[in-house]
C-alpha cells in the first residue's frame, strides 16, 4: 500500500514538470507560434533557477529566475520569428542547440553544488488520511500550482474574451488584423508566457525535483512536451492528462526495474513514450476533432 | 449640388491616390447623402478598392479630403473609422472557421459588450433585418451566404452611419441576392448610408439610387443608375458597349469527356462530398456547371483534372478510356487540359518567368529528340512569345514574371498557352474571375471559337452571365451533387437559381 502512495506521489511529482513546460507550449502554439526550443529554453532556466537557489537560498526566487530566463529567451525568439520573419522550426532548433550549449557552459562551477534538504510540505489534515494523504497530499506546492494552471488557462482560453483573441490570432491572423488587433504583439506575449512556464518546469527540474544540476539533465523533457500538446490535440485538460500518464509510466517502469522483472532495460524504457503516444492518439483520433482544436496558422509567418 | 453640409453623410473632395506604377485614385470627388445607397460602379483595376480602403482608414490618400457628416475626418485606422460608425463588408471574408457566430461578432465589437449580450442583439437583428442567424453554430458549418450574413451582421451591430459592401453578390445564388437586395433597402430606409461597389450593372439599376462611376482611376460619371441602360452605364464605365460574342449553332461530335456515377468522400474537413455524378460533353459544345462555391467544384476539378486520382475506376471517361487513375500529364497525352480558378499559385507559379510557365503544362511538345530530352531555354522563348502575340498578352516580353502581369493579361496567357496545345477536351474553371472586361471578352471568344473548332469544353463558373453568354447546355452543382443538364435557351435566371440551392427535383417529379 505505501509503495502504491509513493509510486502516485512520484507520479504526480514527474508529470507537474511536463504539465508546465506543455500547457505553456499550448499557449504558444494557440497563438499560432511553435517554439521547437524548449528543451534548450528549459535547460537555462533549470542553471538560472540552480544557481540563484545556490546563491540566495531561497525557492521562490529560484523559480523567479528560472521564469524569467525562459521568458527573456523566449521573447527573443518570438521577435526572431514574429518580427523578422525568421523560420519558426530553424529558429527554434537553434535555440534549442544554444540553449544546451549555454547552459553547460554557464553551469560549468555548479556541478558539485547541493541544495540544502528541505522539509517536506504537507497539507494539514488531508495528508494524514490514510493512503491518499501520502499520496495527494505531501506533494510541493507547484504540483498543485500546475492542476491550477490548468483549470485557469481552460477557463482563459475558451471563456474569455482575452482568450478569445489568443485563439482568433492563431486561427487567422489576417482576419485579426483586419479587425484591428495586434496580431504581432498578441503572439509575442503568448510566447513570452509560454516560455515562463517552460522555465518554471526547468526550474522545478533543477531546484526539486533532481535536486541538482547536471549538464543536459532536462533530456528530452522539453521535447515530450512539445509532442504532448500536438497528441493531446491541444486540450489543455489532455495535456495534464497525458503528463500524468507519461509520469506514472516513467515511475513504473523504475519500480518494475528496481525488482528486477526479466524485461529488458531498453524495452522498459521504452514504455511511458509508447504508452502516451498510444493512448493519446487513441482518444484523439477524431478528424474533425483535431481540426476544430489545432490553430490553423501554426507555424506560419504572418506579416501585416 | 446644393445640399448643405448636414445632408451630406459622407463627401469625398479630390482625392488622390498615386502608386508607383499607377495613379490608383486621381481627383476623385463623392457625395453620398444619410440613407442614401450609392454604387460605385468600375471594372476591377478602376480604383474602386483603393478608394473604400482611404475610406475606410486601410490607406492614406496622397491628397484631398473627406468630411464625414460635414466634418473633416480622416481615418487613421480601420479601428478607428469603425468607432466614428464606418463598418465595411470585404469580398473575402475575415472570419475564424473554428468559433462560432457569436464569438466571430464578439470580436469585432467593443469589449464592454459580454458575450451573452452579443447573442442576444444577433436575436433582435436577425429578426428586424430578417438576416436569420444561429449565433452557436461553428462559422465552419455555415453556408457561404450565411457567412456573409455574419459578415453584415457584424457590421450592423456596430451600429455604423455608413455601410461599405465589396461586390457582395458575387457568393450569392439570384434569391439570396434578392433577400439582401431587402435587408439593405430596409436598412437604408432606417438611415444608414449605404456604399455599394459592384461591376454588375443590372444589381446597380436594381438597388441604388445613385452611381458614381470609375475608370482608371478618374470619375466618368454621377447618374442615377434607374434612369440609366446597361449600355450606356457600360460605356461610362468601360468607354464602349460591351463586345457582343458571336455564337454559332453548335456542331456536335462524339462524346469526349464522359463522367458516370462519380462518389468521392472528400479527403480534408470543410470539403464537399461527391455523390453520384454523371454528364457527358461532346465534341463541339460547351457545357457549363454553375452553382455557388463551395458545393463541390474544386472537388469536381481536382477528379477531372487528374490533381487527385482517387476517383473509382472508370468513372472519368476521355474518348472511351478510363482516365480516373490517369496523372495531369497522362491525361494531357489524352487531349485533356485544364485552365484552373487561381493563376497564382496553381495556374503558374508567380516568381518565374513567362517562359518558364510555359513548361507547366507544355513540356512535352518543348522536349527534343535527344534521348536525354533537353529543352532548350530558346523554344521554351518561341512557345511564349507565341502566346502573348496570338493571345495579345500585355507583357514585358517572354522573360517577364507571372506575377508581374494584371490578372486579365496572365488569365490570357494562362488560357492561351491551353488554347495552342491544340485541346481536344479543355476545363476552364471561372475563366473571368476578377478579369477587366475587354479581356473578359477576347477569353470567352478564343473558348467559343475553340468549340466551333470541335473542342469539348467544360466551364465551371459562379456568374451565370458568363454561362448564359457562352454555354450550349448547363448543369448546376449543389451540395455536391449534379442537376440533369438544361439547354441554356430553354434556361433562365430564376431556374438556375433555384437549382443552385438543390432544388431540381421538385420540377422533374
Amino acid at each position: 500500500m505505501n509503495e502504491l502512495a509513493l509510486l502516485l506521489a512520484a507520479t504526480l511529482n514527474a508529470g507537474t514538470v511536463l504539465a508546465i513546460a506543455a500547457l505553456g507550449l499550448l499557449i504558444n502554439e494557440k497563438a499560432g507560434i511553435v517554439n521547437l526550443g524548449a528543451e534548450g529554453l528549459m535547460l537555462c532556466a533549470a542553471i538560472a533557477g540552480f544557481a540563484t537557489v545556490v546563491h540566495t537560498g531561497n525557492d521562490w526566487i529560484g523559480f523567479l529566475a528560472g521564469a524569467g530566463a525562459g521568458a527573456l529567451l523566449a521573447a527573443i525568439f518570438g521577435v526572431l520569428v514574429i518580427w523578422l520573419n525568421t523560420n519558426q522550426y530553424a529558429t527554434g532548433l537553434a535555440l534549442s542547440l544554444f540553449g544546451v550549449g549555454f547552459s553547460a557552459f554557464a553551469g560549468v562551477k555548479y556541478v558539485q553544488e547541493k541544495l540544502p534538504e528541505r522539509s517536506n510540505f504537507s497539507i494539514p489534515l488531508l495528508s494524514d488520511i490514510p493512503l491518499i494523504g501520502a499520496a495527494l497530499f505531501k506533494q510541493h506546492p507547484l504540483v498543485y500550482f500546475g492542476i491550477a494552471l490548468t483549470i485557469g488557462i481552460i477557463w482563459f482560453l475558451y471563456r474569455t474574451r482575452a482568450g478569445l483573441v489568443l485563439r482568433s490570432v492563431g486561427e487567422s491572423p489576417e482576419s485579426a488584423h483586419a479587425l484591428g488587433y495586434p496580431v504581432r504583439r498578441i503572439r509575442l506575449l503568448a510566447v513570452a508566457v509560454g516560455g515562463a512556464m517552460c522555465g518554471l518546469a526547468g526550474a522545478y527540474l533543477s531546484i526539486v525535483y533532481t535536486p541538482l544540476w547536471v549538464e543536459g539533465m532536462v533530456a528530452g523533457k522539453g521535447w515530450i512536451a512539445l509532442a504532448l500538446t500536438t497528441f493531446a490535440t491541444w486540450r489543455p485538460a489532455r495535456v495534464l492528462l497525458g503528463a500524468y500518464l507519461f509520469g506514472g509510466v516513467t515511475m513504473l517502469q523504475f519500480a518494475l526495474q528496481s525488482r528486477g522483472v526479466a524485461v529488458s532495460e531498453q524495452l522498459l524504457s521504452m514504455l511511458p513514450y509508447v504508452a502516451t503516444i498510444v493512448v493519446l492518439a487513441l482518444i484523439s483520433r477524431n478528424p474533425t476533432w483535431i481540426r476544430v482544436n489545432m490553430p490553423a496558422s501554426l507555424g506560419r509567418p504572418f506579416s501585416p | 449640388m446644393d445640399e448643405t453640409a448636414s445632408t451630406r453623410r459622407l463627401e469625398l473632395r479630390h482625392v488622390t491616390k498615386r502608386y508607383p506604377s499607377v495613379v490608383a485614385n486621381d481627383d476623385v470627388s463623392l457625395c453620398v447623402a444619410p440613407g442614401e445607397i450609392h454604387a460605385v460602379l468600375g471594372e476591377n483595376g478602376a480604383g474602386k478598392s483603393t478608394l473604400m480602403k482611404v475610406i475606410y482608414g486601410a490607406v492614406k490618400p496622397d491628397a484631398g479630403e473627406m468630411l464625414f457628416d460635414g466634418v473633416p475626418f480622416l481615418a487613421k485606422n480601420p479601428r478607428d473609422a469603425r468607432a466614428h460608425g464606418i463598418a465595411m463588408v470585404f469580398q473575402h471574408f475575415s472570419l475564424f472557421e473554428t468559433l462560432s457566430v457569436a464569438e466571430n461578432i464578439w470580436l469585432g465589437l467593443d469589449k464592454s459588450i459580454s458575450l451573452n449580450q452579443v447573442r442576444e442583439s444577433i436575436a433582435s437583428t436577425a429578426q428586424k433585418y430578417g438576416l436569420p442567424l444561429e449565433a452557436d453554430r461553428p462559422v465552419h458549418t455555415l453556408s457561404v451566404g450565411e457567412r456573409q450574413r455574419v459578415e453584415i451582421m457584424r457590421s450592423l451591430l456596430t451600429q455604423p452611419k455608413l455601410l461599405i459592401l465589396d461586390e457582395p453578390t458575387s457568393v450569392l445564388t439570384p434569391q439570396a441576392v434578392e433577400k439582401l437586395f431587402d435587408t439593405l433597402k430596409q436598412l437604408a430606409a432606417s438611415g444608414c448610408s449605404i456604399l455599394y461597389i459592384s461591376h454588375k450593372l443590372d444589381e446597380i439599376r436594381a438597388l441604388c439610387t445613385n452611381c458614381t462611376v470609375l475608370r482608371g482611376g478618374k470619375v466618368t460619371g454621377m447618374v442615377d443608375p434607374r434612369k440609366e441602360s446597361n449600355a450606356s452605364l457600360s460605356r461610362l464605365m468601360i468607354g464602349a458597349e460591351p463586345p457582343q460574342l458571336q455564337h454559332r449553332e453548335a456542331s456536335l461530335g462524339e462524346i469526349a469527356l464522359s463522367v458516370k456515377k462519380l462518389s468521392l468522400k472528400s479527403e480534408a474537413m470543410f470539403c464537399t462530398d461527391l455523390l453520384d455524378i454523371s454528364f457527358d460533353v461532346r465534341a463541339g459544345e460547351i457545357v457549363g456547371i454553375a452553382g455557388v462555391s463551395g458545393n463541390g467544384q474544386q472537388e469536381l476539378l481536382a477528379a477531372l483534372s487528374g490533381e487527385s486520382t482517387r476517383a473509382p475506376r472508370g468513372s472519368v471517361l476521355l474518348f472511351g478510356n478510363d482516365i480516373a487513375a490517369k496523372n495531369p500529364q497522362a491525361r494531357r497525352a489524352g487531349g485533356l487540359y485544364f485552365v484552373p480558378e487561381e493563376r497564382l499559385g496553381r495556374g503558374a507559379v508567380p516568381v518565374h518567368s513567362l517562359a518558364m510557365n510555359g513548361l507547366l503544362t507544355r513540356a512535352s511538345d518543348l522536349v527534343g529528340s535527344s534521348w536525354l530530352k533537353w529543352i532548350t531555354p530558346k523554344q521554351n522563348a518561341s512557345l511564349a512569345g507565341e502566346v502573348i502575340s496570338r493571345f495579345n498578352v500585355k507583357a514585358g516580353g517572354h522573360d517577364a514574371v507571372a506575377k508581374s502581369l494584371s490578372g486579365g493579361n496572365l488569365q490570357k496567357y494562362i488560357v492561351g498557352r491551353e488554347i495552342s496545345a491544340k485541346p481536344k477536351v479543355l476545363i476552364v474553371s471561372q475563366p473571368t474571375w476578377g478579369v477587366d472586361v475587354g479581356a473578359a471578352a477576347q477569353i470567352r471568344g478564343e473558348l467559343l471559337k475553340l468549340r466551333d473548332e470541335g473542342c469539348a469544353v467544360l466551364v465551371v463558373s459562379e456568374e451565370l452571365d458568363e454561362l448564359f453568354e457562352l454555354c450550349d447546355r448547363m448543369h448546376v452543382v449543389a451540395k455536391g451533387r449534379l442537376s440533369p443538364s438544361i439547354a441554356t435557351r430553354d434556361a433562365s435566371v430564376e431556374l438556375i437559381g433555384e437549382w443552385m440551392s438543390g432544388l431540381w427535383e421538385k420540377q422533374n417529379a
